[in-house]
């Protein structure tokens, strides 16, 4: 520090500093107290919320519930975790109108703070993947590319519109999915979906694949309409219902015109000498 | 005459005189125009094929010029994002780049694409005309099998062209080819090891197709087009039967002018047609599909519509093991191998089979309606439900998402299906054909007991008059085990 104007030098940071001092102690303490005060509110409405929507399948420690006729209602969410909670609520599968029905994406039916206190309150019942934060920014499109076609056109096709399971069950289309629903999906791993750990998908990796899924949106998709994009059985059908028909049509229109004057030719026939 | 006057005048004739002085092609040049050509629209269906072919040979040269049958590993570096720095080989890339980079280049793979589906829908359509009509009848036999030939040769160059681009989607398909030619007994291994250079995928194959689909098969498509052409001009068109049309005479139009501007036009207008697909509706988007990789199959991945009723026949064959001769006769080999080997065997002896069973040994330049042979127009429509319901056994997968049906439950419909179609709609065509006839008042061909058949197709069968004569119009129906 120079000493041509020490003691205005030091008493300015001093003042600085301790009106930040006390701003910092200030809001702190206000922040420390809400989540608390915050976390119980959650943690009441969530139960509140799981009691009157889910009970009724899964039972009060989400134990999962049998009915009296020996069926299940609903499995055990012991181990769902938020991920599995996030996932199914998220995509508005959760609640089902009844035990027989296969989950679908709905719309949802419970938003905001509603949706988060319910998550937080499955996740709590029992220990269960968390539901991991994706950050798209900077993910490496190509290499969710590459994992996604490692891992997930299998089922979901390469285009992620989806694809036939066997018996009846079908992996559904990616293309109304959002990043956390997506990222959620993998560490679920709902239904005949497989489980996509952190260990096999983790970090910067998830960030990809959900990216690339999402890319599948709206991708770079040159050479005009897109018949189906599912492989060529769609491409067939239009070579013939548009192609061949539009040929056959043309062929017919020209060869229908009258010829000016009919002609007759007395062909050598095959065989009776040179030609 | 002296020299020099000769010399001194040939400087005043036109070019064609003077091309005829050293050629003398002006008698083969008057006869082609002369030549009449029969006037029914569906002569013209076989010329869609051979434009589609020039547009075929044109796209595809162009293609040529920047595609690189290689299986060297690359890393791509391209303008499509989603696949920047993902390793590849050089022939996907080079397909990429044709997509992505190249002027004019995803059009001409598009144009290429939608003509090589064209092309073989209109040798298709062509066969049927041919068929239906009674066209192969000699003389033409020999024609008909070159043309068989030729739709063997199309589908297998549709099928090389759509593998070379190394796409997961091609990769799958030559899986599946592997696969069947694995499965030939005894020679199975043999072939693969020759055609791939190793167990699959195989460095070889690539480049091996590659040399397949653009020298090899276009070479012998040409010279068979020609050989079909001229024995066209040979023999003469058929014609259908009408006033003035008789056995040895052909009633139509001259080839100049009149039909050779039909001809010009229908050219222009295939192409038309061809760059119009080509154009606005996307074909066989690679760069969703990726590079291939033998780890991984996409759930609806089918092949192009002439080979779906293999791919069909594949997925709707229950997975029976079957042992014969001490083998075991791998799956794949009684869709794969033997289906194709039939359909083809029967289409080629088609002709002769027919000749023996009616017994009819005779030149025929008249066509016959196809309700006036009621038995092989009834043949011909069951054979095509029977592919129809293969071919769409192929899209079995993408059928059971669209209609939320179980994949297992499609399956086993097509199995039912794939028997019962052709026997439907080979009894409804027949009883079509039949009351057309008689609704027309046309004479229909001669009856042929089922007994005899078996005798007749192994030649011993003497029939007491060689020549067939037409049933009489108002004869009654015949009885069930009689055949028309
Ligand atoms: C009508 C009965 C029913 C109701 C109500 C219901 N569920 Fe479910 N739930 C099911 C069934 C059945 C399944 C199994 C679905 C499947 O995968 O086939 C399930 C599965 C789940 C799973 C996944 C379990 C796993 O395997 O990890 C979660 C999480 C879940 N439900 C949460 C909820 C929540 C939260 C609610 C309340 C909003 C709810 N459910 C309401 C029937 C019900
Ligand atoms: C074995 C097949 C299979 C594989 C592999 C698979 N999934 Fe799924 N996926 C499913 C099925 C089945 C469902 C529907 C589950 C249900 O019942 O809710 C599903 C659902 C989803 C959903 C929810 C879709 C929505 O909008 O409702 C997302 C997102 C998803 N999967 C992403 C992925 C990703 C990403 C991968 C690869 C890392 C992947 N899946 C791999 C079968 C699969």
């Amino acid at each position: 520090m120079s000493d041509r104007r020490p003691g205005l030098r030091r008493r300015d940071v001093l003042a600085v500093g301790l009106v930040l001092a006390t701003a910092l102690v200030i809001t702190s303490l206000v922040i420390s107290r809400r989540p608390a005060a915050a976390g119980a509110d959650q943690q009441a409405r969530g139960r509140e919320l799981y009691l009157t929507g889910c009970v009724s399948c899964h039972g009060v420690k989400g134990e999962g519930v049998v009915g009296p006729d020996g069926r299940r209602r609903g499995p055990s969410l012991q181990t769902s975790g938020e991920a599995g909670a996030y996932y199914y609520l998220s995509t508005g599968r959760m609640p089902l109108g009844s035990s027989d029905e296969q989950p679908r994406r709905k719309k949802r039916a419970y938003e905001g703070a509603d949706l988060d206190a319910l998550v937080a309150y499955v996740a709590s019942l029992g220990t269960g993947p968390k539901a991991p934060i994706v950050h798209l920014a900077g993910a490496d499109l190509a290499k969710g590319g590459e994992l996604y076609r490692a891992n997930c056109q299998a089922c979901h096709s390469a285009s992620g519109s989806g694809g036939a399971l066997s018996y009846g069950r079908a992996a559904p289309s990616l293309h109304s999915a959002q990043p956390r629903e997506i990222a959620a999906a993998m560490r679920a791993g709902p239904g005949q979906m497989p489980v996509f750990s952190s260990r096999e998908i983790g970090g910067r990796d998830l960030d990809a694949v959900v990216r690339y899924v999402q890319y599948l949106r709206t991708p770079r998709d040159p050479g005009g309409l897109p018949i189906g994009r599912i492989g060529p059985i769609p491409e067939g059908f239009v070579a013939w219902s548009i192609g061949m028909v539009a040929l056959l049509a043309i062929v017919a229109w020209i060869g229908t015109r009258m010829p000016i004057r009919r002609e007759v030719e007395v062909p050598d026939q095959p065989g009776e000498g040179s030609p | 005459m002296s020299r020099t006057t000769r010399a001194r005048r040939a400087k005043r004739e036109p070019v064609g005189r003077w091309i005829d002085d050293r050629l003398g092609v002006a008698k083969l040049a008057r006869t082609a125009l002369n030549k009449v050509f029969p006037d029914h629209w569906s002569f013209m269906i076989g010329e869609l094929g051979l434009y589609s072919f020039v547009i075929l040979v044109l796209t595809g040269a162009y293609l040529t010029f920047f595609f690189r049958a290689s299986t060297t590993e690359v890393t791509y570096a391209g303008s499509y994002d989603a696949l920047r720095g993902v390793r590849m080989t050089e022939a996907y890339r080079s397909a990429l780049d044709i997509s992505f980079d190249v002027r004019a280049g995803l059009l001409m793979r598009q144009i290429h694409h939608w003509a090589a589906l064209l092309f073989l829908a209109s040798i298709v359509v062509h066969l049927g005309r041919v068929f239906f009509t009674g066209a192969f009848r000699r003389p033409r036999e020999i024609n008909w099998m070159v043309g068989v030939t030729l739709l063997i040769l199309a589908i297998f160059n549709g099928f090389a062209g759509y593998s070379l681009l190394d796409d997961q989607l091609s990769g799958t398909g030559l899986r599946i080819a592997y696969s069947i030619a694995l499965s030939i007994p005894v020679a199975g291994t043999w072939i693969t090891s020759l055609l791939f250079g190793g167990e699959f995928p195989g460095p070889d194959i690539i480049n091996r197709l590659y040399v397949i689909h653009i020298l090899i098969i276009p070479a012998i498509i040409t010279v068979l087009l020609t050989v079909h052409l001229a024995i066209v001009v040979r023999h003469k068109h058929t014609q259908f039967p009408g006033p003035g049309r008789r056995e040895d005479n052909v009633v139509g139009e001259r080839m100049w002018p009149t039909y050779a501007a039909k001809a010009t036009g229908l050219f222009f207008l295939t192409a038309a047609v061809v760059c119009f697909l080509g154009g606005v509706f996307q074909i066989n988007p690679i760069w969703i599909y990726g590079p291939f990789d033998a780890a991984q199959v996409s759930s609806a991945s089918q092949p192009d519509w002439y080979m779906g009723w293999l791919d069909g026949a594949l997925r709707i064959m229950p997975g029976w093991e079957i042992r014969a001769f001490g083998f075991e006769i791998p799956n794949p080999f009684f869709p794969g191998v033997l289906l194709a080997g039939l359909t083809f065997g029967l289409l080629f002896a088609w002709p002769f089979l027919e000749a023996r069973v009616t017994g009819d040994h005779g030149e025929h330049h008249i066509d016959d309606r196809p309700r006036q042979r009621p038995v092989r127009t009834a043949l011909g429509v069951a054979t095509i439900a029977f592919y129809v319901i293969l071919f769409l056994g192929a899209g079995a997968d993408v059928l059971s998402t669209t209609f939320g049906l179980s994949v297992n439950s499609v399956l086993w419909t097509f199995r039912f299906a794939v028997f019962v179609a052709p026997v439907v709609a080979g009894s409804v065509t027949y009883r079509l054909c039949r009351e057309l006839c008689r609704r027309d008042g046309l004479p229909m061909a001669s009856k042929v007991s089922w007994g005899e058949i078996p005798s007749r197709l192994l030649g011993r069968h003497r029939p007491p008059d060689a020549s067939p004569h037409p049933a009489e119009p108002d004869e009654p129906m015949p009885t069930h085990d009689e055949l028309v």
